[in-house]
C-alpha cells in the first residue's frame, strides 16, 4: 500500500492538472473574426468511434485542410475566409451530442455545424439545429423516413438513403440473376439485431418476394456475435444459391473468415457494413473478389478517383467505398452554397435544397432534401468495390456471377 | 428544530433560484444545468440504496433505459404525465422482482449481477423489438423544451434529497446503517434485512427510472445502444463515491464538479478523454476513498483537535 503514497499521488495529479490547464489555455487563445467557424461533435471515443473514424472524421479533416490550403472558403464577393474548426467528442452518447451541439451554437457561435456519425445521433441533433436555424447535412444516417424528416425539419438534408432502397436494389440484382438462370430462387438471410439490420431485413422480406425470390432461411443474431458457424452450416444445408448477411463490421469480417473455413461457396455472397472498407480487402486480399455489399463507386468518374487519391495521401488510408464519398460531397455542396449565397444560414439551406452542384459524385441535386442518385449495390471486382445498381445509371459495372470459390484452402 | 426549519427555508430558496436560472441562461447553459441535475439525481438516488448498504450497484442504466423506453413506446398513446407515472410503476415493478430475487447476494456477486442485469434488460428489449415489433429505433416527438425537462429533473432531485433526509432520521435509516456495518448483527437485533433492503432498492430504482423517462424527449430517437449505455452506470457510481455515498449532500457534491470536469475535458481534450477518465477513477479510489465530504469532516475535526490541544 505504501508503493503509491497519497501525498505522491496528489503531487502527480496536481502537476497533471496544471499541465492540462496550460495546454488548453494556449488552444483557445486565437479568437479573431477573420474566419468562418465550423463546428462538429462526432464520436471520437466509445462504441461509434470505429465508424466515425473511417467515414466522418477523415473527410472533415481532409476538407478543412484542402479549403484552408486554397486560402479559405470563398464568399460571393470573391474574398476568402479560412475555416476555424471547433471539434467535440460526443463519447458515443446521445445526451453528449445534444449538449455539444448546443454548445457549438450558443457558446462557440459557430457559423455552421457539421453532422455527427450515425442515424440516431443525426436524429438527436436535427430538432435542435432546426430550432437554431442551422442546416444539417446528414451524411452518415440511413433512414427510410427521410422524406418525413425533411418536411419536419426543412433545413435537414439526408444523403445516404434508407434501408428499403438498399434491400430493394439487392432484390433487383438477385431477381435479374435468377431470371437469367444464373442462380436459383432461394435466398438465405441473416441479419444483425440492430437498427440497421432490422430495417434492411424488414424491407428485404417484402421486396424479395416481389422479385420472385424465396427466403428459405431468415435468422437474426445479436450484435457482438462471434461464432457464425451454425448459421453458415444452416445456409449451406438450405440449398440456397444466395447468401445475404445484413451485418456490422466485426460480423462482416468474421463471416468472411468462417465461410472460408466451412468451405461455404454460394454463388452470391452479400455482406453488410464493413465490406466496402479498405481494411476489408486488406484483410482478405483475393478472397474479397466477387463479394457483394452496399454502396460502390463509379471508377470512370475522374473527380472521384482524384478525391480517393487525395484522401489516401492526406489521411494515410483510402476512404471507404460507401458513405465517405457522400460525406465529402456534402461538404463540397456546403462550400459551393457559401460561395453562391454567403454565410447566411437560411440562404445556404435554401441553396442546398434547390441548387445543382458539381461534386465528386458528378452533377448533384437534392430531391426533397434527399440525395437519391446513390449506388445501392456494389461488388468487389479486381481489387475495387465497383457499383452495380441502379444498373441503368452511367458508370454501373456488370455483376460477375458466380462468385469464385475461396482461394488458398 | 429551528435549525431544521432554517435549513428547509435555505434549501427552498436555493431551489427557487435554480428554477429561475434558465431565464438568465442561453440554451447551452440550460443544457448544462439539465445534464448536471440529471446526474445529481442519479447519484443521489443511487446513494439512497448503495450508500448505507454498501452494495455497489451497476444496474443504474438498466432502470434509466427502462424509463426512456417507456416514454418512447407510450408517448403517442397517452398524455405525458400518465406516461411518467407508468414509467415509474414499471421501474418499481422490475425493481421489486429483481430485488426479491437477488438482494441476498452480497459483495462482488451483487456488483456482477447488477452489471449483468443492465445487459439482460437491453438484450430483452432488443429481442422484443426485433421479433415482435420489427423495428429497433423509436421516435419521441414530444413538444417538451429543455427548460421544462430541467424543471422536472430539479423537482425530482429535490424529492430524492427529501427522501434521503427523511430516511436518515427514521428507523429505517438506522436499520440500514446497521446492515451496512454488519448484516449478521443486524439480523440478530431483529431487523428484517431483506425487507429494508428491498424497500430502499425499489425507491432508488424508481427515481432512476424517472430520470431516464424525463430526459428521453431530448433525444428524439432512441435505440437500446443509446439508452442502455453502461457509461451512465459507471459515472453515477464514481460521482457518488467522490462526494461520499454516506452523506446526504455527498453525491451532489461529487456529481457537480465531475460533470463540469467531464464537460471541460470533452471540449478541450476530445482525444484523451478516456485516458483522463481512467486516471480520475484511480485517483478518487486512492485519495478520497470515503468521499470529499467525509474527507472535509476529517480535516475539520483534526483542526479542531489541534486547537483544543493548544
Amino acid at each position: 500500500m505504501t508503493l503509491i503514497s497519497r501525498r505522491n499521488a496528489l503531487r502527480v495529479l496536481g502537476t497533471a492538472v496544471t499541465l492540462l490547464a496550460g495546454v488548453s489555455a494556449a488552444a483557445v487563445s486565437a479568437q479573431d473574426r477573420s474566419s468562418v467557424k465550423i463546428g462538429y461533435a462526432v464520436s471520437i471515443t466509445g462504441g461509434n468511434a470505429g465508424g466515425a473514424g473511417i467515414t466522418t472524421i477523415p473527410n472533415y479533416r481532409l476538407w478543412v485542410h484542402e479549403v484552408n490550403e486554397a486560402g479559405g472558403l470563398e464568399l460571393p464577393d470573391g474574398s476568402r475566409l479560412p475555416i476555424e474548426v471547433v471539434e467535440y467528442d460526443d463519447r458515443s452518447s446521445a445526451e453528449e451530442v445534444v449538449r455539444a451541439v448546443e454548445r457549438l451554437v450558443t457558446q462557440d457561435e459557430v457559423d455552421f455545424v457539421l453532422s455527427p456519425w450515425g442515424t440516431g445521433f443525426n436524429l438527436a441533433v436535427a430538432p435542435l439545429l432546426d430550432r437554431f436555424g442551422y442546416p444539417l447535412i446528414a451524411s452518415a444516417a440511413v433512414t427510410d423516413r427521410a422524406a418525413e424528416f425533411a418536411e419536419r425539419w426543412p433545413g435537414s438534408f439526408w444523403l445516404l438513403g434508407g434501408g428499403a432502397d438498399y434491400a430493394g436494389a439487392l432484390a433487383g440484382v438477385l431477381g435479374e440473376a435468377h431470371a437469367a438462370g444464373d442462380i436459383n430462387a432461394d435466398v438465405a438471410i441473416i441479419s444483425v439485431a440492430d437498427g440497421f439490420g432490422i430495417d434492411l431485413v424488414n424491407a428485404a422480406r417484402e421486396t424479395f418476394a416481389e422479385a420472385g425470390l424465396n427466403i428459405v432461411m431468415d435468422r437474426t443474431y445479436p450484435p457482438g456475435t462471434t461464432d457464425f458457424s451454425p448459421m453458415i452450416n444452416e445456409a449451406q444445408a438450405s440449398g440456397a444459391d444466395s447468401f445475404v448477411a445484413f451485418s456490422y463490421p466485426p460480423d462482416t469480417f468474421a463471416l468472411t473468415q468462417q465461410a472460408q473455413v466451412a468451405a461455404f461457396n454460394p454463388d452470391v455472397f452479400y455482406l453488410g457494413v464493413g465490406t466496402p472498407f479498405p481494411t476489408y480487402i486488406g484483410a482478405n486480399g483475393d478472397n474479397a473478389e466477387g463479394v457483394l455489399s452496399l454502396g460502390g463507386i463509379d471508377t470512370s468518374n475522374a473527380a472521384l478517383m482524384d478525391y480517393r487519391q487525395r484522401h489516401e495521401e492526406f489521411i494515410g488510408q483510402a476512404p471507404d467505398f460507401w458513405a465517405s464519398q457522400m460525406t465529402y460531397a456534402g461538404l463540397e455542396m456546403l462550400e459551393e452554397a457559401i460561395r453562391r449565397v454567403g454565410l447566411d444560414r437560411e440562404a445556404v439551406a435554401n441553396e442546398l435544397s434547390t441548387g445543382t452542384f458539381t461534386t465528386i459524385l458528378g452533377e448533384t441535386t437534392l430531391e426533397d432534401n434527399q440525395l437519391r442518385d446513390l449506388w445501392w449495390t456494389g461488388q468487389w471486382q479486381d481489387g475495387v468495390f465497383v457499383a452495380l445498381e441502379p444498373s441503368d445509371r452511367d458508370g454501373a459495372s456488370e455483376i460477375r456471377l458466380p462468385k469464385q470459390p475461396w482461394q488458398g484452402q | 428544530m429551528t435549525r431544521t426549519i432554517i435549513g428547509f427555508v435555505l434549501v427552498g430558496l436555493a431551489l427557487l433560484a435554480l428554477a429561475f436560472m434558465p431565464t438568465q441562461l442561453g440554451a447551452y447553459g440550460v443544457g448544462l444545468l439539465l445534464g448536471m441535475t440529471g446526474y445529481v439525481t442519479l447519484a443521489s438516488a443511487w446513494a439512497l440504496f448503495s450508500g448505507p448498504t454498501r452494495y455497489i450497484s451497476l444496474a443504474t442504466v438498466a432502470f434509466f433505459g427502462i424509463g426512456a423506453y417507456t416514454v418512447a413506446v407510450l408517448s403517442e398513446a397517452m398524455p405525458y404525465p400518465l406516461v411518467l407515472v407508468t414509467a415509474g410503476l414499471i421501474g418499481l415493478g422490475v425493481a421489486l422482482v429483481v430485488g426479491l430475487a437477488t438482494l441476498r447476494l452480497a459483495g462482488v456477486y451483487f456488483v456482477i449481477f447488477s452489471f449483468g442485469l443492465a445487459e439482460l434488460v437491453r438484450q430483452l428489449v432488443t429481442w422484443y423489438e426485433v421479433n415482435v415489433t420489427g423495428t429497433l429505433g423509436r421516435y419521441i416527438f414530444l413538444p417538451i423544451s429543455a427548460t421544462e425537462i430541467y424543471w422536472q429533473l430539479l423537482g425530482l432531485a429535490a424529492i430524492t434529497l427529501l427522501i434521503g433526509w427523511w430516511i436518515s432520521r427514521s428507523r429505517i435509516g438506522l436499520a440500514l446503517k446497521v446492515i451496512g456495518d454488519d448484516e449478521t448483527v443486524a439480523a440478530h437485533t431483529g431487523i428484517d434485512i431483506s425487507r429494508v433492503k428491498l424497500a430502499l432498492f425499489a425507491i432508488s430504482a424508481t427515481i432512476i427510472t424517472l430520470v431516464g423517462a424525463i430526459q428521453a424527449p431530448r433525444w428524439t430517437y432512441i435505440e437500446p445502444a443509446i439508452v442502455f449505455n453502461p457509461t451512465v452506470s459507471f459515472l453515477t457510481v464514481i460521482m457518488a463515491l467522490l462526494g461520499g455515498a454516506n452523506r446526504l449532500w455527498g453525491p451532489m457534491l461529487g456529481a457537480i464538479p465531475l460533470f463540469l470536469l467531464f464537460e471541460w475535458l470533452s471540449a478541450n481534450f476530445p482525444n484523451h478523454y478516456s485516458i483522463i477518465l481512467g486516471l480520475m477513477f484511480i485517483a478518487i479510489v486512492f485519495i478520497v476513498p470515503r468521499g470529499v465530504v467525509a474527507l472535509a469532516e476529517d480535516l475539520f475535526k483534526r483542526a479542531r483537535r489541534k486547537e483544543a490541544a493548544q
